[in-house]
């Protein structure tokens, strides 16, 4: 498929010179803005990011293991009316996320009536059944969720993926967002575009609220990190920074008698909520990899006893998982009682001997992708691949089908993006963020933009030449403007 | 604060001062060289490898000692964990893990302090050195500015501490093994005087005006001692930095409400610095002298490691 | 029959340990044929212990101790009340589903060999409960005498070619072979009276069968469990249900020694 057919956000589907009506005003910037400005300020704005530090280790490239990810600084843009539609149906998912989460470590009614087939959960090593049976405090599982989501269309949005584990991304958001006003201040002169910098507020706030118990006093939060040299330290640090919580490692965090204490020059400090940036596998040593050193001995004890927040809970990643995914639309059903106001991308489960027989036939033009695999390793783009790559691929799945799943090339959505060669569209994904506290979910007006900055190319990822744009939603009409710049 | 936030910060200071003091040391001993009517080099270039303590670990390169390769050695070489380019990863390692006890303009002058090395090979002739070295200088005390702009809380104060703990083993480091070097055993102090290498420790220590304002006479070793040990004036003396030491702990004390042993031991320092009297060290032994005040120095380093839980 | 258990474990350390915090899966619960009598942990130093349940429904203690530590020593004892049962585990806590120990683990890992060997013995027959028996059976007349051993950390199908595998190796690959063929099995830790001898925790397998749940099978033994075996904790595997999980800060190495006495008591009630 060609860029060519694809629907553009700016531009519709007519080129710059027929932009959407809407976006006429933004149009004319973008062509009134000379390129070499444009280049200018992006590469400003990427110094900015160097010298603070934002950026991402690359895996199996020792060489470039401090990188930045490239800015485009032509932003994307949501209507206000869009917005309030996408968030809708972003909080139904991640309300069904929750309650799909809390039956299946409880009760596990939806496996009883046979919604989803269990031997899809219980024998999935996402399913913990190390903390089965606990129920996190105020029984929120998936505090911080981010869903990718691809558009086809000025109202068609589907859904790629959720992430309910420890989703990244969002100091992008907010750099990206702090590069844009630094930037272009005249675009937020025309444009009224809702903030995202109360995002540490509202996940301050989040994280209090769902601290367990009532020991009095301010709860004490913290951000669990690796440490420095994971390859998102920048973002942990950043969150910790911004909501002037601490940033701890492992090490830091002692459990004794079922209590969380951080160490401090001046002693033991209680600790009632965690937002962790670690992996399950690397919590607790004594629940989960009793090989490994790292982690924090004995905190799924504290966290069984209710006298620790866990932000995102251990366990969530069957909500995520790939497998799980193409049930989504049931899941989605079972929970909330309606149909999913935001729909998947049609999956084949290779699992199922037809599916597979399809996905066989038709490699040429579906993607096809691991089912535990993440950061678009493992992938077969099929109309973009070689013949080599796709016989490849056939080998690998009918060795183990049931590890792949495949989806149509969707013809995803552009946006006009800075090139050598002047601008152009380039094919974007997005990636909103939805926090859910013990007082309800939120979605957070705007997300993170990638953008697959080679031409035609479907693979946002940045470790594999992805960049990103700031996303703008746009106020609705007559709504007070907030102040972003000095006017 | 946790205790790791406090043990990187410490660090972050250390790491700071000695690279900044290697980087003096450097420039001098260039300058020396370049100077010395007669080929003083290799000498020069000696000491500052034993000043650093890096000694030993040049001997083992087999590299012969002389200007290039000991300059690479001290600046450029990763191999070698002494080295300024080392002490900066270090550094920003350090400042990396606690990111968020820093503000953003004191990360990003470590960072740039970083970025100055990162591609560099070969500081090449004396000129590239002395660009390079003068380079690490000016970003230092872009650091030290942007440590003073923080707020005056225990994260600044722990920079601090760390920086005159280290700041204290480096100048007596300096005056003992040039001492050493200039007046070898039995010759009395006041003999011929080699200008040229008391020149170098006075700049080492940014003390040549300083000098200048409070010794009306020329260059006399006696006077260059007094002003490193016992002259509070000079940020760089060992009085100085004692001083400053007592001065961080009080502040942190007050500020944490926590006093122990190091506090202890750095006020017993105090007392008997403001004792010491230049020409007596120099009767007793100021070799001895300065080898206890660097054990006493690293004992107290230890003191400070298990009173804020480094450990 | 009513079983008295004394279990001691001591951990010594080369050099004092700051902390440890460990997790002990050392206390039997209440089953229809099996009711504990009494039982107590005791542990030679200051530390704190707070009793909760793990995912799988076994009892765990929680130890957390503030060194300096150079040694501790954890004493289990108590007395349990036994029936026969023919192996059929009735009422148990059994919070997962029976499906969830269909899950392959490294420890319970089978290959072509085993698997092979499991599918012959297995037999095509429709009567769960006897095709489970042949496996037992067939198990133990291969390794013989199988003893209790500490942990080699031998995979299933790497202990099926090994020339003596341990009783907990024998259950492992018991429970790998029914795995393998579809049917849900879990390792059980536990104690077993037979006229002293007894060196360390036994070790052996449950397998479900559809109407009767759970029952035990001691491929060691040749046996399904009888009055003489006390169960105490199940997992996927043996590091899952492990008596001790331990975590500590402080250098050096550790030494372990058990001692442990399982003794038939008279007056049967």
């Amino acid at each position: 498929m060609g860029t060519g057919h694809a629907f553009d956000e700016i531009w519709g589907h007519g080129g710059p010179e027929s932009p959407r009506p809407e976006f006429a005003a933004l149009s004319q910037w973008v062509a009134d803005t000379p390129q070499a400005e444009l280049h200018k300020r992006q590469q400003s704005a990427e110094a900015t990011f160097r010298q603070l530090g934002i950026t991402f280790a690359v895996y199996g490239d020792s060489d470039a293991s401090e990188r930045i990810i490239p800015f485009d600084i032509v932003p994307r843009v949501f209507l206000h009316e869009e917005w309030m539609r996408l968030s809708e149906g972003l909080v139904q998912r991640v309300e069904a996320i929750n309650a799909f989460l809390e039956d299946v470590y409880g009760e596990r009614r939806i496996l009883k009536e046979g919604i989803v087939p269990p031997e899809l959960i219980l024998n999935n090593p996402q399913f913990r059944p190390e903390v089965a049976g606990i129920r996190p405090p105020h029984g929120i599982w998936a505090h911080i969720c981010g869903i990718d989501l691809v558009r086809t269309g000025p109202d068609e949005f589907w859904v790629l993926e959720d992430n309910a584990r420890t989703p990244s991304g969002v100091s992008y958001m907010l750099e990206n967002r702090e590069a844009m006003i630094r930037l272009c201040p005249e675009l937020f002169r025309s444009f009224r575009v809702a903030a995202v910098d109360s995002y540490s507020d509202m996940l301050r706030e989040t994280m209090r609220s769902v601290a367990p118990g009532a020991r009095g006093g301010q709860p004490v939060c913290v951000v669990l990190t690796p440490g420095h040299f994971n390859s998102a330290y920048y973002e942990h640090s950043f969150l910790a920074d911004t909501m002037g919580i601490e940033l701890v490692e492992p090490a830091d965090l002692i459990v004794d008698d079922d209590v969380v204490y951080m160490q401090t020059i001046a002693g033991r400090v209680r600790v009632d909520v965690i937002y962790r940036r670690i992996d399950d596998d690397f919590l607790d040593p004594l629940v989960f990899r009793p090989d490994s050193l790292l982690g924090v001995p004995g905190l799924i004890a504290a966290y069984r006893a209710g006298n620790v927040a866990l932000i995102n809970a251990p366990g969530n990643g069957i909500a995520d998982d790939k497998a799980i995914y193409s049930y989504m639309p049931e899941i989605v059903k079972f929970y909330s009682g309606g149909e999913a106001k935001l729909p998947n991308v049609e999956t084949w489960r290779c699992r199922e001997p037809q599916a597979l027989k399809y996905v066989l036939d038709h490699l040429d033009q579906l993607v096809v992708k691991l089912v535990d695999g993440s950061g678009g390793y493992g992938m077969l783009v099929g109309p973009t691949a070689s013949k080599a790559e796709i016989e490849a691929f056939r080998g690998a799945l009918i060795a183990e089908p049931h590890r792949y799943i495949a989806q149509p090339t969707l013809a995803l959505s552009t946006v006009p993006t800075v090139t050598d060669t002047g601008l152009a569209p380039r094919h974007v994904d997005f990636r909103p963020f939805v926090l859910t506290g013990s007082d309800g979910v939120q979605v957070v007006p705007g997300g993170l933009t990638r953008v697959a900055l080679k031409e035609g190319s479907l693979v946002v990822n940045s470790s594999q030449g992805g960049g990103t744009k700031d996303s703008f939603v746009l106020l609705p009409e007559g709504a007070p403007a907030q102040s972003q710049v000095q006017s | 604060m946790l205790s790791r936030t406090a043990a990187a910060l410490y660090w972050l200071g250390r790491y700071v001062e000695r690279a900044d003091f290697t980087a003096r040391l450097v420039e001098a001993t260039v300058r020396l060289d370049a100077l010395s009517a007669r080929p003083a080099g290799e000498a020069a270039w000696a000491s500052a490898l034993s000043v650093t303590y890096n000694d030993e670990a040049f001997a083992a390169t087999g590299q012969s000692i002389s200007q290039q390769p000991v300059a690479h050695f001290l600046t450029l070489d990763m191999a070698n964990p002494g080295s300024i380019v080392r002490c900066l990863e270090q550094a920003r390692n350090n400042a990396r893990a606690v990111r968020t006890a820093l503000t953003r303009e004191a990360w990003t002058a470590i960072n740039r302090l970083w970025l100055l090395f990162a591609h560099r090979h070969s500081p090449g002739g004396a000129a590239s050195t002395l660009n390079l070295v003068e380079g690490v200088m000016a970003e230092a005390r872009g650091f030290e500015g942007a440590i003073h702009r923080m707020m005056r809380n225990e994260a600044t104060l722990l920079i601090q501490l760390g920086a005159a703990i280290e700041r204290a083993d480096n100048t007596a480091r300096l005056l003992d093994v040039k001492y050493h070097l200039l007046l070898p055993a039995g010759e009395a102090v006041g003999g011929v005087v080699d200008r040229d290498q008391w020149t170098t420790i006075l700049q080492t220590v940014s003390a040549v005006t300083a000098y200048r304002w409070l010794y009306s006479e020329g260059l006399e070793p006696a006077n260059v001692i007094d002003l490193l040990i016992a002259r509070a004036e000079l940020p760089r003396s060992l009085a100085a930095c004692v001083e400053e030491v007592v001065e961080q702990l009080n502040a942190l004390a007050k500020r944490t409400g926590l006093q122990g042993e190091a506090d202890r031991m750095a006020r017993a320092r105090i007392a008997r610095m403001q004792k010491t009297r230049a020409h007596e060290v120099i009767v007793s032994g100021l070799h001895e002298y300065l080898q206890a005040f660097i054990r006493e120095n690293a004992m107290l380093d230890a003191a400070i490691a298990r009173q804020f839980r480094f450990i | 029959m009513r079983i008295a258990v004394e279990h001691l474990t001591q951990y010594r350390f080369s050099e004092p340990q700051s902390r440890l915090v460990q997790m002990l899966r050392l206390t039997p619960s209440d089953t229809i044929d099996q009711t504990v009598l009494s039982w107590r942990i005791d542990i030679d130093c200051d530390v704190r212990l707070r009793d909760t349940v793990d995912g799988f429904g076994n009892k765990v203690t929680m130890l957390y101790a503030e060194g300096p530590i150079a040694d501790i020593a954890i004493v289990v004892a108590g007395q349990v009340l036994t029936t026969e049962s023919n192996g059929v585990v009735r009422g148990s806590h059994e919070p997962l589903p029976e499906g969830l120990f269909l899950r392959e683990t490294p420890r319970t890992a089978s290959d072509e060999a085993l698997t092979a060997f499991a599918r012959d013995t297995f037999g095509s027959g429709r009567d769960t409960l006897d095709r489970l028996h042949r496996w037992n059976a067939a198990l133990a007349a291969r390794f013989p005498g199988a003893p209790d051993l500490p942990d080699a950390g031998l995979s299933a199908a790497q202990a099926f070619a090994a020339p003596t595998p341990s009783s907990r190796d024998l259950a492992h690959i018991y429970i790998a072979g029914a795995r393998a063929l579809a049917l849900p099995a879990r390792y059980v830790s536990g104690y077993r009276q037979h006229n002293g001898g007894e060196s360390a925790p036994h070790g052996w397998a449950e397998a479900w069968v559809d109407r009767l749940g759970w029952v035990g099978f001691d491929p060691s033994a040749g046996i399904s469990p009888d009055e003489s075996y006390v169960r105490v904790a199940i997992g996927l595997d043996a590091p899952g249900a492990a008596s001790i999980a331990g975590s500590r800060l402080g250098q050096g190495r550790e030494e372990m020694a058990v001692d442990l006495h399982v003794d038939r008591l008279g007056g049967d009630a």
